[in-house]
């Protein structure tokens, strides 16, 4: 019996009892995959909060046998995830453009130039920085790719959880995150091209 | 030129950085939210300072701060079986509706956390609730208002035992013969200083229980209040009648007041 089954059964037996467990076991991942989806730190702690706060209340309601079979992880990345589309559509207006197909064509669009996190030997700060880097990229994926990539490479949901996650089928969510990866990757390398060139013209 | 390719690996690696830890208090909150953990504060009353409890449900808990914050929060969990945290102050929305409802606005909004009572005290509570600010009913009127005639006693330890005193205004409900009687919150003193504090005079209502005066009535109306109701006080003296009993009203012909509901209760 995994820690979520576990936890599940505990769950269903005794909801005030076992809640507390559920909410150390699984914030750090909620706020994860909203960071990632969203970007703003403070947003992600509202919907991280608010997540964990629908989850308990949707369990009240729900008879101990359901609560015994849901599958934890992918079910609390649903309301999370669902969360953050409804405060991105809110925000709408104010968000950065998601990075396009074509990255050649429009030079213009590119993300800032993200530093390579396997060149040299990376110190702590080089490592936040590549990181930062990085998180400013996925943030600007279309939102069908970051959340697969999110759920799939940040938060390490298997691909049928991750699935499960997005209601979709197994076969999509994985071309899906493909197509991230490689959108990310041509993002990356068009960002050091930039630099690079910038340093010789410089 | 050589384009340094990301690899795969490298790639997911430095996406796996990206997760971060929760920033601390959220756990805090999302319990407090559903009700599995209470914030408290203190505020001034008329009374001194108080301790105020409270969780997404609602307040969970009114009680003098005298006794220190450790008491506090030890009692609070022995009570309720849930931590009860400090904090600076009540959120904003919930101390302006505390505020209106000391104020005497009953249509404030007090949301209550009275969960593991049970529903004949949570029945007493919601009585005393329609009291209005500055008026007095005694434990028999309580215990008609709720259908249970007979549990007058009952009552008074349902009174007892109100977790939100001042809030659920326990301190409105008096003695079957007027006087009025103990107060869980620190005591018969305190009751009469909050009642003084709402406008109500202690001594001139004592003083009319001892001298038997359980009713008042209006010689031009011909309906007969709980002295203190808000239509007897507004009678002017040479009209105003004392009865001694609901059933010595009804005797000379007057019929009890729609708004105060006085009902016959044994001394």
């Amino acid at each position: 019996m995994d820690t979520d089954t576990a936890l599940a059964a505990g769950l269903a037996r005794d909801l005030d009892g076992a809640f507390e467990g559920l909410v150390l076991a699984h914030q750090d991942r909620l706020y994860s995959i909203a960071r990632r989806f969203i970007g703003d730190a403070h947003d992600a702690e509202e919907v991280a909060q608010d997540a964990l706060v629908r989850a308990y209340r949707a369990m009240a309601g729900y008879d101990p046998e359901r609560i015994r079979a849901l599958r934890l992880r992918p079910w609390l990345a649903t309301i999370v995830l669902n969360l953050c589309r409804n405060r991105v559509s809110r925000r709408r207006s104010g968000a950065p453009r998601p990075l396009s197909l074509d990255l050649d064509q429009d030079g213009a669009s590119l993300p800032e130039p993200v530093a390579d996190p396997t060149a040299g030997p990376a110190s702590a700060f080089d490592r936040r920085e590549a990181a930062e880097r990085w998180a400013s990229l996925v943030g600007q994926l279309p939102p069908a790719y970051r959340a697969a990539i999110v759920l799939r490479h940040v938060d390490g949901l298997s691909y049928p959880d991750v699935a499960r996650a997005l209601g979709k089928p197994e076969g999509t969510v994985k071309a899906q995150v493909h197509r991230g990866l490689a959108l990310l990757r041509s993002a990356h390398e068009a960002a050091e091209r930039i630099e690079r060139e910038e340093m010789m013209s410089a | 030129m050589t384009t340094n390719h990301v690899e795969a690996s490298d790639l997911t690696v430095a996406l796996a950085d990206l997760a971060v830890a929760a920033p601390p208090g959220l756990a805090g909150r999302v319990l407090a939210e559903v009700g599995l953990a209470d914030h408290y504060a203190r505020i001034d009353s008329p009374i001194g300072p108080l301790f105020v409890a409270w969780n997404g449900r609602g307040v969970s808990s009114v009680v003098s701060a005298a006794g220190g914050a450790s008491t506090f929060e030890a009692d609070h969990r022995a009570r309720t079986g849930r931590p009860a945290t400090a904090t600076t102050s009540l959120p904003p929305r919930l101390a302006r509706a505390i505020a209106r409802r000391l104020g005497g606005d009953r249509r404030a909004r007090v949301p209550l956390d009275l969960r593991g009572h049970t529903d004949f005290e949570q029945d007493v509570w919601r009585a005393a609730l329609q009291i209005p600010r500055g008026e007095v009913r005694p434990y028999g009127w309580v215990a008609a208002e709720i259908g249970r005639p007979k549990a007058v006693r009952a009552v008074g330890t349902a009174l007892g035992h109100n977790p939100v005193p001042l809030i659920v205004p326990c301190h409105r409900v008096v003695r079957t013969d007027g006087m009025l009687g103990q107060y869980s919150l620190g005591g018969a003193e305190n009751k009469r200083r909050i009642l003084a504090a709402e406008g109500a005079d202690p001594d001139a209502l004592e003083g009319a229980a001892r001298r038997g005066e359980r009713l008042s009535g209006s010689r031009t109306t011909r309906i007969f209040c709980w002295p203190s109701c808000r239509h007897a006080r507004r009678v002017l003296p040479q009209y105003q009648v004392r009865f001694r009993s609901f059933r010595d009203a009804e005797a000379a012909g007057y019929r009890p007041c729609r708004v105060c509901r006085p009902v016959s209760v044994a001394a």
